[in-house]
């Protein structure tokens, strides 16, 4: 479903991704972790079309999206969320989602109707009325799924949605995501909270300084030495190696 | 909209309607045409600056082309009062569409797009000062030729009523936008270009649909400005004065608010004329109180007298008021 070639982003001298080529099936859920300041959420701007890549190209369902407009992939099916929320400050929650849903519905019964359906789904049900910029971080991050699931997605990016949660929080939406995907929709998901990328990701792409260095199922991945490294630096996999082995 | 704000739009509405019947001093009607012409292009600048969040220091250019147009077709080819009307605001459209093309696609935000439109505006006034086919430093100076076909009327009731079916109907167009994808999507544009972005609005092709929509209704203005006083030059219609009244009425009547223009435009000229009567004559007493109500309402009353008025209200009645 989505194919990423070789994508190079330099924001002048530095190299924030380089050369990072994976893809997507459909009807996947992958994940894709890394350090802070691998490139994942630059990744995630040169998929959804926010920058143009240095190099590089990128495919949905078969067709060169690379110099497609943002707004004209979001119509082909592509909705990201922001790691760092975006609501409508000034709109409440019904009117938030509504926006995503009228990419699909020019009616504004229909597309209201549609905002209050997205929002039950994801527990913000009881905060329709409420000013988005009242609400706390665990529903800010909600509305961020929410905005971008009204839109009817078939690829939905999906960027440390779990970040600032707490356990409570992450148990209750981490079913959410498994059955927007049970619905046939494809989810590719930055996530640093491991817990939930062993919960649902049948496959996992590692980012560290821009570059993909492992992949595989999450167990492996974890286990592999240049993962362990890339996270707690050079020569760790070997301590923590010798430390098991002296326990 | 709720029944609540229907109820007050009707009987604004009609208040101003019924004034000639109360009232037959000339100055009183003069007063309230005028307030109507700037409450006017005031809606005008409301859908773009208020609704859309693209601040225009430049809207003289929409009401000057709207003058501009309809009085050079009249005296320059014949062309009926109407028709006029009718390419005057089509014109504005245009130009608002041009501008708007050549400064958001460029990028341009905030300040930098009310520079871009103040200059724009800026170049108009001087052409039209400079030329001789738009009359030069003299102005232009319509035939007087009363009748409702050359939409000029003997009794300032019956323009008064004109206008107000202007405003009215820019209420209308203003209302009925809110109430559609389209509303939501200058909104949305207003709030967060990037979260429009990526929710599928065509961010630039959203804000050239406001700009020219705005840009006809400003033009409009410009029109029945030229209709009343049968006469405009440069300073008048292409002049910085209308930009910052269309600016002014709109933030102090409370922005984006659909009722924020005619609001803000009786509230600025009341004051202004309640100001002249306390202090005489004094020149450029009215600017003064307005700049000292920008001020209040810029560091008080950032939602303006509708915001006032809505925090006045108790809780209860506020939930459920969107327009
Ligand atoms: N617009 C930009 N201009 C310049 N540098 C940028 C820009 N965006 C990101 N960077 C840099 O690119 C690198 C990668 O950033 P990115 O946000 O993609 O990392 P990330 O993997 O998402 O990290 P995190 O886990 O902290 O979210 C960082 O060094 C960052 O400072
Ligand atoms: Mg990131």
């Amino acid at each position: 479903m989505l194919e990423v070639r070789d994508i190079t982003m330099r924001f002048g001298g530095l190299v924030a991704v380089g050369g990072a080529s994976f893809s997507v099936p459909k009807g996947a859920i992958v994940g894709l972790i890394g350090p802070n300041g691998a490139g994942k959420t630059t990744l995630f701007a040169v998929i959804a079309g926010f920058l143009t890549p240095t190099a590089g190209s990128v495919r949905f369902e078969g067709d060169d999206i690379t110099a497609m407009p943002t707004h004209r992939r979001a119509a082909r099916g592509i909705a990201r969320t922001f790691q760092i929320v975006q609501p409508f400050a000034g709109l409440d929650v019904r009117e938030n989602i509504a926006v995503g849903a009228y990419l699909r519905h020019a009616s504004a019964s229909e597309a209201h109707r549609r905002a209050e359906a997205v929002a039950q789904r994801v527990g913000l049900g009881a905060d329709l009325d409420k000013p988005a910029a009242s609400l706390t971080v665990a529903g800010r991050k909600r509305l961020e799924l929410a905005r971008a699931l009204a839109t009817e997605p078939k690829l939905l990016l999906l960027d440390e949605v779990l970040a600032g949660l707490n356990p409570s929080e992450i148990r209750d939406i981490v079913p959410v995501i498994r059955a927007i995907r049970d619905e046939g929709v494809t989810i590719l998901m930055i996530e640093h909270v491991m817990q939930a990328v062993m919960n649902l990701c049948e496959h996992v792409h590692v980012l560290a300084q821009g570059k993909l260095i492992a992949q595989g199922d999450p167990p492996s991945v974890c286990a592999d030495p240049a993962v362990v490294e890339a996270y707690l630096g050079r020569g760790a996999a070997e301590r923590l190696r010798l430390e098991a082995s002296h326990a | 909209m709720t029944r609540h704000t229907a109820l007050w739009i009707a009987l604004l509405l009609a208040a101003i309607a019924v004034a000639p019947l109360l009232t037959a001093s000339n100055a009183a009607l003069n007063f309230i045409v005028f307030v109507l012409i700037i409450a006017l292009a005031a809606q005008g600048w409301n859908l773009l600056g208020g609704v859309a969040g693209q601040s225009s220091f430049g809207h003289a250019a929409f009401f000057g082309t709207g003058a501009y147009v309809s009085a050079l077709l009249q005296l320059r080819f014949g062309v009926n009062a109407w028709a006029g009307l009718a390419a005057g605001i089509a014109m504005g459209a245009l130009v608002g569409w041009v501008i708007g093309f050549l400064s958001f696609r460029a990028g341009l935000r905030g300040s930098y797009f009310a520079l871009v439109t103040l200059a724009f505006a800026e170049v108009l006034r001087i052409l039209a000062n400079a030329m001789g086919f738009t009359g030069g430093a003299a102005g232009l100076l319509l035939k007087l030729d009363l009748g409702f076909a050359n939409l000029q009327f003997s009794s300032r009731a019956q323009f008064l009523w004109l206008a107000l079916g202007f405003v009215a109907l820019g209420l209308i167009i203003s209302l009925r936008i809110a109430a559609t994808r389209f509303g939501a999507q200058l909104v949305a544009v207003r709030e967060n270009e990037d979260a429009a972005k990526a929710l599928g609005v065509d961010v630039l092709s959203v804000k050239l649909r406001a700009i020219a929509i705005s840009g006809a209704m400003t033009a409009a203005a410009g029109v029945l400005y030229l209709q009343y006083f049968l006469y405009i030059d440069a300073q008048i219609a292409y002049g910085v004065w209308i930009s910052v009244e269309a600016l002014l009425a709109a933030m102090v009547g409370g922005r984006g608010l659909v009722l924020g223009p005619i609001i803000g435009a009786f509230t600025l000229h009341g004051l202004g004329e309640a100001t002249k009567a306390f202090a005489g004559r004094v020149p450029g007493i009215d600017l003064m109180v307005y700049g000292g109500v920008l001020v209040l309402v810029v560091a008080f009353a950032p939602g303006g007298v509708l915001g006032l008025l809505a925090k006045l209200r108790p809780k209860s009645r506020r939930s459920g008021e969107t327009a």
